[in-house]
């Protein structure tokens, strides 16, 4: 099908306005997700607004793709904090991720833990709704109470209450260095409680993960400090001393390969090439375990120390079943049989529809998708 | 300012209301008496009172649901109040609204170290949770000014902030979860202790929508293990042009204080004169605060002082142990007390980039000569966050207005330079009426659209946050009998 790419705002709101029917709304596509309706994509309204490294701030258009926006970051040492997650890998997607995309599904990475999720970076919007009317919200500064925060709203809102076309968003300086302790050979409760631990430190830990052991390979736990060279140095080392019980470990300050294991972790590279459907669960750290007995997965890789569990099971499983009295809940990212997104309690799903009625009266921006 | 005329037939309705209520509270819980609702009758923003028709102080999420049951049945406006510390005017009642007060519900329900997280009921006060983690050296981050006496139902409602919020973000970022109650009497969990929503983000317009959507009775707030050590560094500089560019460099460096607060001269000279904190006398002074072992303080300031080095400082003072940090803060803690010793004040919290602050500064201060009043600024300068401290005399007829007026000025200068009108304070009724300065109809449509979803019926804090044409027809209409 042809995609339609509006060039500009106005273009856009022509389009949504003048729709007869469901639009299927994305940026790069990378996401996995497939929804009825004329493919609408935010590509071709791409570009930065403005930088000002000084105030850490940035603005673009929604379709700029995120490695121009890395890109130009780089430049001035700077970096997207929140560690946005390239799914191309996991999907088997080929396009290019937007930073529309981004902030439009909320995507955020292992620093999440730390630095906060995408939703917490992006500081305003405009958008355009399902009626075609076009509106902004936030600024382009740090602190910003002016009103509802239909920031947070729109982020993680897949394009259902509208579509993001320009985005405002706070940018951080690239740590110097970057420390990573590693244990191997932890089992999943050892390896939650030991990166509890490390998150309960004063140490600013930035990252903890846990590769679940399997075939191929033994369990492996990281814990990731990063700054100036000899501050990581120390918290590593007190990392350590403070993990001790949880076995021997080692640190890795090598720049490349320490980037290539977050790498790893970040777009959930051990499944890649393997077969099955992958489900992203959200829970409290200490849940994880638990979630882990019941399921049985053929593979997990367990981010923000726990409380993000990506799980990999054959095809048809029902893991929001299996999830029965944990509290929390399930996306489906890749795999068939079930809906994307896990349906909500009663009052709750109330609200949301009725915020998608108000947006998008006529239902019509990635319908079904979020409910 | 405006607020709505009240509705008689709400008036009228009072010793019904106060029988209703008396069923699903105890006696001591609803406050009728006309002297005793005058505890009520304004917050924080004192130029505005009026006290309510009554007030209620429900002691659990059930006791907050059968009121607004009530209270939407009987088409009776609610406002709800946390400790009252709000500077806008968020909890300023009208003569025809129940103020519900959430102040018996100050309980912590969990707490939680493996997960980092601590349940409280939202009447507990801000440094009162932070308080209940201390033992095992957690602590709460977003850290308002009022955080003795401010609860966390109102910092969820403005989604405060802090002077530390440069590292650790304002209050919708530490949030999780909430257990509220809607105008109708429904309660809903939003979140949890989990980091992310399951659908949309309602968790995320709850937060700062001023009291409007729902009534907070419980929320999961994120906890942190205290740094190792902290300690400021004092700069003095000739100008407020090099301080900002000062400001600049230090944050484009890499390093990330926890805070960077920012003086200027009639503010350093007011704080010297009352408390006697040894600042030097200079145009602009900057408090920089760095956290971590002690390695790594010394680290960071060494870092930061080079880099002010480069601008000429006047005064370069790091703190060398406990007593002298505290010596360094004490004047910036003492600045709102210093200008209130002068005379009346109207604090505003204008944000703007950080780029803009030296043209915003010279600005602010040629509108204080063109309105001849006198203005001191000493503000979060890290995050562009203002604040302004306008001074007036409220016994002078026509003072008050003036520094409104003034104020206006000085927050439509902060949309002009790229900023917003409230960096953390809030709407409320300050700023209600500026609100079409920052935004169009449409935006503003857009955000009246999430308020008739959560309450059609515009019950709860509703001459709030909008210019009241634009929500005129959604107010509950009087009664026809009238």
């Amino acid at each position: 099908m042809v995609v339609d790419c509006p060039e500009t705002e106005a273009e856009l709101a022509e389009r949504i306005a003048a729709a007869a029917g469901p639009l299927a709304i994305n940026g790069g596509g990378t996401q996995g997700v497939t929804v009825d309706g004329n493919p609408v994509s935010t590509r071709a309204m791409a570009g930065l607004e403005l930088y000002e490294p000084g105030a850490l701030t940035m603005v673009a258009r929604a379709g700029t793709p995120v490695v121009e926006i890395a890109d130009a970051l780089a430049r001035e040492n700077q970096q997207l904090a929140f560690e946005p997650r390239d799914l191309r890998g996991l999907t088997g997607t080929s396009g290019e991720p937007t930073i529309g995309g981004v902030f439009a599904t909320n995507t955020s990475g292992p620093r999440r833990v730390q630095a906060g999720a995408a939703r917490d970076f992006l500081l305003g919007i405009r958008f355009v709704d399902g009626a075609g009317q076009v509106a902004k919200n936030g600024g382009r500064v740090m602190k910003n109470v002016t009103g509802y925060d239909l920031v947070k709203l729109m982020a993680g809102a897949h394009g259902t209450l509208g579509v993001l076309t320009e985005v405002s968003f706070k940018v951080l300086p690239k740590p110097e260095c970057t420390g990573v302790v590693r244990i191997v050979g932890l089992a999943d409760d050892r390896a939650v409680a030991a990166m509890s631990r490390a998150l309960g430190s004063p140490y600013d830990v930035t990252g903890a993960a846990h590769l679940m052991g399997g075939a191929d390979g033994a369990a492996v736990t990281l814990i990731r400090v990063e700054g100036f060279a000899e501050s990581v140095r120390y918290r590593a080392g007190e990392l350590q001393k403070r993990l001790s019980e949880y076995g021997e470990s080692t640190v890795e300050t090598d720049a490349e390969l320490a980037a290539a294991a977050w790498k790893r972790v970040r777009d959930v590279e051990p499944f890649h090439d393997r077969l099955g459907a992958v489900w992203r669960i959200s829970v409290k750290p200490t849940d994880a375990p638990a979630v882990l007995a019941r399921l049985q997965p053929d593979g997990a890789v367990l981010d923000w120390g726990g409380g993000l569990i990506w799980a990999l099971v054959p095809d048809g499983r029902d893991v929001r079943a299996a999830m029965n009295g944990i509290a929390g809940h399930a996306t489906l990212i890749r795999g068939t049989g079930f809906p994307r997104f896990q349906p909500e309690p009663g009052p709750v799903a109330a609200l949301s529809a009725g915020l998608r009625a108000q947006f998008d009266p006529r239902g019509i921006l990635n319908p079904g998708l979020m409910g | 300012m405006e607020m709505p005329t009240p509705d008689p037939a709400v008036l009228s309705k009072k010793a019904q209301l106060i029988d209703r209520l008396l069923t699903v509270l105890p006696e001591d819980a609803v406050i009728h008496d006309v002297m005793e609702t005058r505890v009520y009758e304004c917050d924080a923003l004192t130029a505005y009172k009026c006290p309510p028709l009554l007030a209620v102080l429900p002691a659990t999420t059930q006791e907050v649901s059968d009121v607004l049951k009530i209270c939407h049945d009987m088409s009776v406006p609610v406002v709800p109040r946390g400790s009252g510390t709000s500077l806008a005017g968020g909890a300023l009642p009208t003569a025809d609204s129940v103020i519900l007060g959430v102040a018996r519900m100050n309980a912590v329900l969990e707490t939680d170290y493996e997960n980092r997280v601590i349940r409280v009921q939202s009447g507990r006060t801000n440094l009162s949770v932070s308080g209940a983690v201390e033992e095992e050296d957690f602590f709460y981050a977003p850290d308002p000014s009022s955080q003795l006496a401010c609860a966390i139902a109102g910092n969820i409602a403005m989604n405060s902030g802090g002077a530390h919020c440069l590292k650790y973000g304002v209050t919708t970022n530490n949030l999780l979860g909430v257990t509220m109650v809607l105008m109708d009497g429904t309660v809903v969990e939003i979140g949890g202790a989990h980091l992310d929503s399951a659908g949309l983000d309602l968790l995320g317009v709850v937060c700062g929508s001023e009291g409007q959507l729902g009534v907070v009775t419980e929320a999961t707030l994120r906890i942190l293990h205290k740094p190792e050590g902290a300690r400021p560094v004092l700069m003095g500089f000739k100008s407020n042009e090099v301080a900002g560019a000062c400001v600049s460099d230090i944050i484009k460096s890499g390093i990330l204080p926890v805070a960077i607060e920012f003086m200027d001269r009639p503010c350093i000279r007011a704080c010297e004169a009352f408390a006697g904190a040894g600042y030097p006398d200079c145009e602009a002074l900057l408090i920089v605060e760095v956290e971590g072992s002690e390695a790594e303080i010394a680290s960071q300031l060494s870092k930061i002082t080079d880099i002010a080095r480069r601008h000429d400082p006047v005064e370069l003072r790091e703190a060398q142990d406990a007593e002298e940090a505290a010596r360094i803060w004490l004047g910036r803690k003492s600045a709102f007390g210093a200008m209130g010793q002068i005379n009346d004040y109207m604090c505003l919290d204008g944000t703007i980039p950080v780029s803009s602050l030296p043209f915003v500064l010279r600005r602010i201060g040629e509108l204080s000569k063109q309105f001849g009043i006198a203005v001191g600024n000493v503000f979060h300068a890290g995050d562009g966050n203002m604040h302004p401290l306008i001074l007036f005399d409220a016994n002078k007829p026509g003072d008050l207005e003036t520094c409104e007026a003034f104020g206006a000025e000085v927050l439509k200068l902060c949309v002009e330079a790229g900023g917003c009108l409230t960096g953390e304070h809030g709407v409320g009724v300050e700023k209600r009426d500026l609100m079409m300065h920052q935004y169009t109809e449409t935006d503003l449509a857009a955000q009246v659209a999430v308020k008739d979803v959560f309450d059609p019926n515009w019950l709860l804090n509703p001459a709030k946050v909008f210019p009241l044409a634009i929500t005129e027809t959604r107010r509950a209409p009087p009664v026809a009998a009238e």
